[in-house]
């Protein structure tokens, strides 16, 4: 090896640059190579082309030196030593060597140690085939074992949660899952208990490890002693195939491998993308397969008959769904028709509605959000990326409960605070997730946001910290139970007392910022979500065409759903799956689903990234886009698309603010490329709210949403349908006592609108005067209580 | 009731007073809680992570780390026999068959009258006097099996009770603090790095 042969003899060239002050010259194996100052040597190594073996050690974690298997010989000027290589840094002029004799000789020992008491039971075991310990015993293990002893047993897999199973013989002791749990999601529900051979992993005993990120911890096992109740024994690694793609179960697109085998996901792996999910997915993302595999799902058109929907044809549904939309049109012109959705599709799916919408139907009125967000204007802040919150001197939330919304985007900011000491200022109408993180948690009333953020801004200290360097805001509609005027008053206010400050809006659903970029948003004068479900509950609607959206399960003002519903004199339904709203339409087509189409997607930051499509489509369904341009061709145009691809050319020809976004740049940037705000997008105008004043005797009503809920993508998956929490009153213990009602009861909760009938809980995280109770939950009727254009919701609680 | 009692509340918040973070409090409060009920109990170990801002599970990884904890009911006098070389040499496994005889119980059993607890213990750092033994943590030098019988029946009837408290007595003279005498707390952040601590790589 003289690889130093063509380096310049030293002082040869009196141009060089001044030499890098961060640069450490090592050897590894011989080899000169230039690592980082402070970098680990199983890094170095790495970046030097020598993999060295290693089980505990984990690029997203602390190094912690557990399982040994990284052991080589390194010699820092003091003669060659036994390194532990995933704990020490480089040092100038070290000799590292991966592969000589004494390394091999060490690297062999600990593996036939961890071997010792392993059942290699791989026939039998989820990991086999893709397993670390498999790999590195084939690799860098001895031939054989000396161990003739009995080995250590114990019970056969367990549940440490409703979606983990244990299996305590196969687990090496890496401390992966324990550190995940404890230092990345912040739920220390497992950890090593015992000590010496008889150490396991184990959960509190009547505590289970009832994580949102449980699933990641199977995925980074080294071994198979952690599966997922979901794929247990469900495929053979070998018999997958994958694609890379994006999760669009929320906003926050974290990037995966969909896999698949015999035509069927069966898994979803998290991949480390830097400016996003770091590897990491939260369990609704990384198991919502089950619901593309549903049997509920929509696999052939359905038109309305006498008896009901009824199965047909997809040429007599788009032929029923042309005449519905010329109807509509010859009845009251284009401006009767409305479109709601987009948000659940590709940004191909997106586009081609919006010009199905606005320039074949030739409608202003289409939205992708659900009434649940907020205005679109927030688009047009100065934009904050995920990684400019992480890294923000100050993130200022004001925003849903990030843990139960936005999952590794909340993963992010804990990271944050635990490790880059950034501090967080929440303003919040209930703690959460992220309360326990928070510099400063500020509860307030919902409506009075601006009074509080005020109040903030004037206290010295708060405002020290928001001078003292950049500002994050992560900005949404924290409480669905009022209207987003106080919260975007709040944000303006506080925008305007911060200038340098950035805005990540916290928009929900998966594509909606996509959605909204490439024309799923109202013309002038055109109607929003809101607009349209009043016009068509006042009979003003004659079409009204639904993308994958569900305003009886997602729109907050449920009774004004129900209205539209039924005031809408026609209606289409473009779903994956029988919800109740596309139970009430006159046509239902079956679209494609997440795996199943691809095209690209937006997150929240606005970064637009790839979706793989792994396999066929249910029954005969197909993806918007497809059933956008049949439509358009129905009515007699030809959008000219004959292939997703073809939109994605179109939307970066056509699209200012996705310029640049070819295939081409898209294939080359695994992170995804950003986007840009439209130009065209209206600032929000300064708004302001009137709150009347509260009876003594109510309690203002906050509505969020939990992690599982009912919501099509839960419901439909059998490993996560019962993990929703259900519907239910939390109370502040203290206003248990003085609403004279008792925990664990049922009560009255009387609005305006309506009476609704849930159980109390105490809950001291509610704020008091405030009763809490979860959004969409399975048999809930929260949405009952709630008029969408009150400013905020004040309720009674009585005793039945 | 096998949470804490108010007392051992009032005490717990006092000890965790004197550590810069409450977590660093974990070991002495599983102790207060084991004096209290004579093992640690379920409740207890949730109340202490509750006092000391840890989860249970983390509680429970750090207590079985420790062999003086006790997870299962332990007799009033707690009687280790040591097995380990020089106490092997000299005669422990005798010892232990004769105090399993005598007392009625295999190593690691209870008697049935919550007396007396029998293990199995390794070194004892005394190791010149094997073969030794300790009734809750207090030594006995060279025991015969007739030291061993007056042992017993001394511990039975309570003539030691002024040597040898029950388990889970760390001490019967407590240590306290008051508050103008504490040292004050300071948090490793507030002290700052030793100054020949390596600088972190600023990348
Ligand atoms: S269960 Fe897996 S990840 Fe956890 S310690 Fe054992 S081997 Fe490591
Ligand atoms: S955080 Fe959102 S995008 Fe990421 S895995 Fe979960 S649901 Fe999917
Ligand atoms: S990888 Fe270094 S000790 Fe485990
Ligand atoms: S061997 Fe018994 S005390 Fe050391």
């Amino acid at each position: 090896m003289t690889a130093t042969d063509n380096s310049p003899a030293p002082g040869a060239d009196s141009d060089a640059p001044p030499p890098d002050p961060n640069a450490v010259q090592v050897t590894v194996n011989g080899v000169p190579h230039t690592a980082r100052k402070g970098q680990l040597i199983i890094e170095a190594a790495a970046d030097a082309g020598q993999y060295i073996p290693r089980f505990c050690y984990h690029e997203r974690m602390t190094p912690v030196g557990k399982c040994r298997m990284c052991l080589v010989e390194a010699d820092g000027g003091r003669g060659p030593a036994v390194t532990v290589s995933c704990m020490v840094p480089v040092a100038p002029d070290m000799k590292i060597e991966t592969e000589s004799p004494m390394a091999k000789r060490m690297q062999e020992g600990v593996l036939e140690l961890l071997l010792a008491n392993h059942p290699l039971d791989c026939p039998v075991c989820d990991k086999g085939g893709e397993c670390p310990l498999q790999d590195q015993t084939m690799s860098h293990g001895p031939g054989e074992s000396r161990f003739v002893e009995e080995k250590r047993h114990y019970e056969k897999p367990i549940p440490i949660s409703d979606l983990v199973f244990l299996d305590r013989e196969r687990c090496i002791l890496c401390d992966r899952c324990t550190r995940f749990a404890d230092e990345v999601a912040g739920d220390a529900l497992i950890h090593f208990i015992g000590r010496g051979n008889s150490t396991q992993v184990m959960t509190f005993p009547d505590e289970p490890f009832a994580s949102y990120f449980s699933g990641n911890t199977v995925q980074i096992c080294p071994v198979g002693a952690l599966t997922a109740k979901p794929y247990r024994f469900k495929a053979r690694p070998w018999d997958l195939d994958e694609v890379e793609s994006t999760c669009t179960t929320c906003s926050v697109g974290c990037r995966t491998v969909v896999q698949s085998s015999r035509d069927q996901l069966l898994r979803y792996q998290g991949v480390d993308s830097d400016p996003v999910n770091w590897g990491w997915l939260c369990d609704r993302g990384r198991f919502g397969f089950e619901s593309v595999n549903s049997d509920h799902r929509l696999t052939e058109p359905l038109v309305r008959s006498a008896t009901g929907l009824v199965p047909t044809s997809w040429n007599a549904a788009l032929a029923a769904t042309v005449t519905l939309i010329e109807d509509a049109k010859a009845a009251a012109g284009p401006e009767s028709i409305a479109v709601i959705g987009g948000a659940r599709g590709t940004n191909e799916d997106a586009f081609a509605w919006a010009r199905l919408a606005h320039d074949v139907i030739d409608t202003p009125n289409v939205y992708s959000q659900m009434g649940d967000g907020l205005p679109v204007g927030i688009l047009g802040m100065p934009r904050a990326t995920i990684n400019d919150v992480a890294s923000a001197t100050t993130i200022v939330l004001l925003a849903p409960d990030l843990k139960e919304e936005l999952p590794i985007l909340y993963l992010r900011v804990r990271d944050a605070v635990e490790k880059r000491r950034a501090k967080v200022i929440e303003f919040t109408p209930k703690q959460g997730g992220v309360t326990r993180y928070a510099w400063k948690s500020i509860a307030y009333e919902p409506g009075t946001q601006v009074d509080a953020v005020s109040a903030a801004l004037a206290d010295p200290a708060i405002a020290a910290q928001l001078a003292s360097g950049s500002v994050a805001v992560v900005a949404g509609r924290a409480n669905l139970a009022e209207t987003s005027a106080a919260t975007v008053q709040a944000l303006q206010t506080l925008l305007a007392a911060v200038p340098q400050a950035t805005v990540l809006p916290a928009f929900r659903r998966g594509n909606v910022v996509g959605a909204l970029q490439v024309g799923m948003r109202p013309r002038s004068g055109g109607l929003d979500t809101r607009g349209t479900l009043q016009a068509a509950a006042d009979g003003k609607i004659e079409c009204l065409i639904l993308v994958g959206a569900d305003p009886l399960a997602d729109f907050p003002d449920s009774d004004l759903a129900r209205r539209a519903l039924f005031g809408a004199r026609r209606i289409i339904s473009v779903d994956t799956h029988l919800s109740a709203t596309s139970d009430r339409a006159d046509v239902v087509l079956p679209a494609a689903a997440f795996g199943e189409k691809s095209g690209t997607t937006t997150n929240l930051e606005g970064r637009v990234t790839t979706l793989g499509r792994k396999v066929t489509p249910a029954g005969t369904s197909r993806p918007d886009w497809m059933i956008a341009a049949a439509i358009a061709q129905g009515l007699g145009v030809d959008l000219g698309y004959r292939s997703v691809d073809d939109i994605t050319d179109a939307i970066a020809a056509m699209v200012a603010s996705y310029d640049g976004v070819t295939r081409e740049a898209l294939a080359s940037s695994p992170d995804g490329i950003m986007s840009h705000t439209p130009a065209s997008i209206d600032p929000i105008n300064p708004v302001s709210v009137e709150i009347g004043v509260r009876n003594s005797y109510d309690f203002r009503l906050v509505v969020s949403r939990k992690l599982y809920d009912a919501a099509v993508g839960t419901a439909t998956s059998p490993s996560m349908a019962h993990l929703a929490p259900g519907q239910s009153a939390h109370l502040h213990p203290l206003d248990v006592e003085r609403a004279g009602v008792v925990a664990g009861a049922e009560v009255k909760v009387i609005s305006p609108r309506a009476t609704a009938v849930m159980r109390i809980e105490a809950d001291p995280t509610v704020l008091r005067g405030t009763v809490w109770v979860p959004f969409n939950q399975p048999g809930g009727n929260v949405g009952d209580l709630i008029d969408c254009t009150a400013p905020v919701t004040d309720v009674r609680i009585e005793n039945l | 009731m096998a949470r804490l009692n108010d007392d051992n509340v009032r005490l717990a918040q006092e000890i965790i007073g004197r550590y810069p973070r409450p977590r660093s409090a974990t070991i002495p409060l599983l102790h207060l809680a084991q004096e209290q009920e004579g093992y640690l109990t379920q409740d207890a170990i949730k109340h202490v992570a509750e006092l000391v801002g840890a989860t249970s599970a983390e509680v429970l990884g750090t207590a079985t780390f420790y062999e003086m904890f006790k997870f299962e009911p332990v007799g009033k006098y707690l009687i280790n026999i040591c097995g380990t070389m020089s106490c092997a040499l000299m005669g422990a496994e005798e010892l232990m068959h004769h105090a399993e005889e005598r007392l009625g119980v295999k190593a690691g059993g209870t008697t049935s009258d919550g007396l007396f607890t029998l293990e199995h213990a390794e070194c004892q750092a005394a190791c010149t006097e094997a073969p030794c033994l300790q009734v809750n943590y207090r030594h006995a030098f060279r025991v015969t099996n007739a030291d061993l019988d007056t042992l017993i029946d001394d511990l039975r009837a309570g003539t030691l009770d002024g040597e040898i408290p029950a388990h889970g007595t760390l001490a019967r003279v407590r240590q306290s603090i008051p508050a103008d005498k504490a040292a004050g707390v300071v948090t490793p952040e507030q002290v700052g790095a030793p100054a020949w601590f390596p600088a972190k790589d600023p990348s």
